[in-house]
């Protein structure tokens, strides 16, 4: 039989898995259908419920606005699954290709898709994370929690981590007239994806808007009263402050735990995989069935000099949804390369930022459009000479245009004045924090001496 | 991409002759994407080639960064903010959007639905007993004027004074030096002027006693981009008071135009009413109201593919053109209101997409409903119907059926 049979066959009868029903899972799935996938197709997901929409849960549920329960992801079409919900997915067995679940199933595939994400870092220490008023904000039981505690009027409110979730969340607290304190072990808000000029920009938004930010400290112990319930934050400077809630935005943990003993290429910087959604073994090999999409895969970027990069973007979870869905239904000849742009948004404060590219792929910025003082400006970022990514507050419509120069390779600064231009506008160092607050361990060990036995094997974590 | 001289293409789609039927032309336009014509002006015509320059910020709307300025029309105080560019532009508009859109203001267009819907029923409702019917003068024309009169606060009994103005305006916009008679261009700044004044006017009396329209709530706004001067207000009534019925009058008459040439889709939206909001998307791509933005200017060089249009150079963007493009349309001078991805010219894209778009679509969308809903047999009179005289802003100036 033919590869082109093989295939025709696979697309009629064959066997999906779909490891993890959030966005990226679902749009998986339809894409599949779209594309003429008619066999069985099965959904797997740790939660209960239909797939949702996480953005506006740091946003418009957060305020009252839409109750978290309306956030369930539109079905674009039907996709005829067999869902299988409220049981985590707990093994991988590549040799007789089926997923294990938690409850024992195991449940046989032809080609499976990896769409797991990410879960909420939680507060490392459990009884601290355990008090009533410490919440996380990643699913919408914890959006629906943190909203009726708002919502009852807290006197302060502290928010640990200053990235974009943190700051849209005290952006929604301000707006309620809520006291809010800010921590960041970093210089500066948002500085770890924008660096440090939109970073200070971002810190003197907060402090305008009467947020108490406090950069450079950490959080070193909550304290709960004899209830249990959270009253007070102590910070490594010797300060401490009084808050009846308190919020760990300290970023995402990729769920790859399940798939350590598959033989795929995982860690804690997701699981490995090329343009084309396919994933790595843990040698580093391309496997042919084994499919990556969303915030949980790590794929290495052509603009971006091929490097790994793995992206907790909305745009970023669909592209890559609809690439591997359509790489697992075609032949060799006919897989399409992920080479689309990243974007990401966020509102916070009343202003819209937009981003288009890899902000951290740079060692320049410059404020190419508009005026900073007013909020409302374009910055382009640049590395060694060419145009690497811009971000845009409250000036989104122009970012088409800096897609294109990315795309393009355009030389940084951009050469040529546009109308609103600042007249002092010069590049400066971008300055992302070091290594040090990034720093992860090794996971994996190379063994062997020639070529036909070398191979590795994985570290067991430490965490 | 190559950029040569297409002395000849141009000409003929701006003569009137070609006025009906334009689209051959366009595609053989869109043989040279960056065609640069004689007198050193660019004309881009390919789908990725426009959307790539609507959303340049090299791109100007302002014309005193034109090299060769323009006729004296456009010298005159306070341009509105279609003819200005950031920062001034987004000031502009954002100070009229307050009033107009989300966030401030979310539910105002649907919030007209009611009216639309009475005012469409009250001029069909005067159908009765007439076979033959002019679907621009009896319907086309008076729906959108109504709508935006009362919207902005100009009463409607005023209209035979400023339609005269509205006309010469609009018949100034395309002047040609080489063809058009002066005449063309004074009535034109005359109608401003007159326009202008008019319009000053009505905001003064707001001053003494405001109503609940658009040029009270500018008027008397303090938003946090504090308030429009009463010359701005002036040029931005003025803006939307022209934009407001000029182009919709082409939508629609355009809409049921395409319509009468397909009794099939004709047939099908009687049926299946929620057909016309697709197909509202697709007349914007097919049969736009505006085909041409006549000039933008370079504020520095520009690249567009291997071109680059230099500084000071004027450019004329066609749009319509764009949206027949088969590079980016499957199949496209098919008329198909079930096509999925249209992500059309028809109100421009970047900083300019239409203000009043989302007004246009929900009048349009009740005009059609309306009318095929209620005209019992419709047939065209004459195919093609005669047009009006522009080639930026086209439409057919009478379009007669018979309702049989």
């Amino acid at each position: 039989m033919s590869t082109a049979d093989t295939l025709q066959g696979f697309k009629r009868d064959g066997r999906v898995v779909i490891v993890g029903a959030s966005l990226a899972g679902l749009r998986a799935a339809e894409a599949l259908r779209d594309e003429g996938f008619t066999g069985k197709l099965t959904m797997i997901g740790d939660e209960l419920g239909e797939p949702y929409d996480r953005p506006p849960l740091s946003k418009q549920v957060l305020t009252g606005w839409v109750p978290a329960d309306g956030t369930t992801l539109p079905r674009r079409r039907d996709i005829d699954a067999e869902w299988l919900l409220g049981v985590p997915a707990d093994g991988l067995d590549l040799a007789n290709n089926h997923v294990r679940l938690a409850d024992g199933r195991t449940i046989p595939f032809d080609r499976m898709l990896i769409s797991t994400g990410v879960r909420a870092r939680p507060w490392p220490v459990e009884a601290e994370a355990a008090l009533d008023g410490v919440f996380v904000v990643r699913t919408r039981e914890d959006a629906a929690g943190l909203q009726r505690a708002v919502a009852a009027g807290p006197s302060r409110v502290l928010i640990i981590g200053a990235g974009f979730t943190g700051s849209e969340i005290a952006s929604i607290c301000r707006e309620r007239d809520i006291p809010v304190t800010v921590a960041e072990l970093a210089p500066s808000p948002l500085v770890g994806g924008l660096g440090a000029m939109i970073g200070e920009i971002a810190a003197d938004m907060q402090r305008a808007h009467g947020v108490d930010l406090r950069c450079g400290v950490k959080v070193t112990q909550l304290e709960g009263d004899a209830q249990g319930r959270v009253r007070r934050a102590h910070f490594s400077d010797g300060t401490a402050v009084d808050a009846d809630v308190v919020v760990v935005a300290l970023g995402g943990i990729r769920n790859t735990e399940w798939l350590r003993d598959s033989g795929l290429a995982v860690g804690v910087w997701g699981v490995a995989c090329d343009a084309g959604c396919r994933a790595f073994d843990l040698n580093g090999l391309v496997t042919d069935d084994i499919f990556v999409a969303g915030d949980v895969a790590r794929s290495p970027n052509p603009i971006y000099e091929y490097r790994f990069i793995s992206l907790e973007h909305w745009a970023n979870a669909v592209e890559q949804a609809e690439i591997a869905a359509h790489n697992m239904v075609s032949t060799q000849a006919d897989r399409w390369p992920h080479l689309s742009i990243p974007t990401f948004w966020s509102i916070q404060f009343g202003v819209n930022i937009k981003s288009v590219g890899v902000p951290t792929y740079a060692d320049e910025v410059v404020v190419t459009q508009g005026s900073v003082a007013d909020h409302r400006f374009v910055a382009a970022y640049g590395y060694q000479g060419r145009v690497t990514a811009a971000v845009s507050f409250n000036n989104a419509k122009w970012l088409d245009h800096y897609r294109q120069l990315i795309e393009t390779a355009a030389p940084f600064p951009p050469p040529c004045p546009t109308p609103d231009q600042p007249l002092d506008a010069k590049p400066v160092p971008v300055d992302f924090p070091g290594p040090t607050l990034l720093a992860q361990g090794a996971t994996v060990v190379v063994t062997g001496h020639d070529p036909g036995e070398r191979r590795v094997t994985a570290m067991r974590q430490r965490r | 991409m190559t950029t040569t001289e297409t002395p000849d293409i141009l000409p003929r789609i701006l003569d009137y002759a070609n006025r009906a039927d334009p689209y051959p032309l366009y595609a053989e336009l869109r043989k040279t994407p960056v065609a640069l014509q004689e007198d050193g002006s660019y004309v881009i015509s390919t789908y990725r080639e426009l959307s790539g320059i609507l959303h340049d910020p090299h791109l100007s709307s302002d014309v005193r960064n034109l090299a060769h300025p323009m006729p004296a029309m456009q010298e005159r105080a306070t341009p509105s903010f279609i003819n200005l560019d950031p920062p001034e532009h987004d000031r502009l508009r954002r100070l009229a959007m307050r009033h107009f859109g989300p966030p401030h203001t979310p539910g105002l267009v649907t919030g007209m639905e009611p009216d639309l819907t009475a005012v469409v029923a009250g001029l069909i409702d005067d159908f009765a007993g007439k076979q033959r019917i002019d679907i621009v003068d009896d319907f086309a024309y008076p729906f959108p004027v109504t709508v935006i009169c009362h919207l902005l606060g100009v009463p409607r009994e005023d209209e035979p004074r400023f339609h005269v103005w509205v006309n010469a305006i609009i018949d100034s916009i395309d002047y040609n030096p080489k063809t058009d008679p002066q005449e063309k261009l004074d009535n034109g700044v005359q109608a401003t002027k007159a326009l202008r004044q008019y319009l000053g006017g009505l905001l003064e009396q707001r001053h003494g006693h405001p109503g609940d329209d658009l040029l009270t709530r500018l008027a008397n706004d303090d938003g946090p981009d504090g308030r429009m001067t009463d010359a701005e207000i002036v040029s931005t009534a003025n803006l939307l008071l022209i934009a407001g019925h000029e182009t919709t009058v082409n939508l629609i008459t355009n809409g049921m135009l395409t319509l009468l040439r397909r009794p099939e889709v004709l047939q099908r939206l009687r049926a299946e009413p929620g057909l016309v909001v697709p197909l509202v998307e697709e007349l914007l791509r097919y049969e736009p109201p505006v085909h041409i933005i006549p000039w933008r200017a370079a504020y520095s060089d520009i690249s567009v593919g291997d071109t680059v249009i230099p500084k000071g150079s004027k450019i004329m963007l066609m749009l319509a053109s764009g949206s027949r493009d088969p590079d980016r349309f499957h199949d496209p001078d098919r008329f198909d209101p079930d096509r999925q991805d249209n992500q059309h010219l028809g109100f421009g894209s970047g900083i300019h997409l239409c203000f009043g778009g989302p007004m246009a679509r929900l009048e349009t969308q009740i005009a059609l409903t309306a009318l095929v809903r209620r005209l019992a047999d419709p047939s065209l009179v004459t195919d093609p119907p005669p047009y009006r005289p522009s080639p930026v802003l086209r439409g057919p100036i009478h379009l007669l059926i018979d309702q049989n």
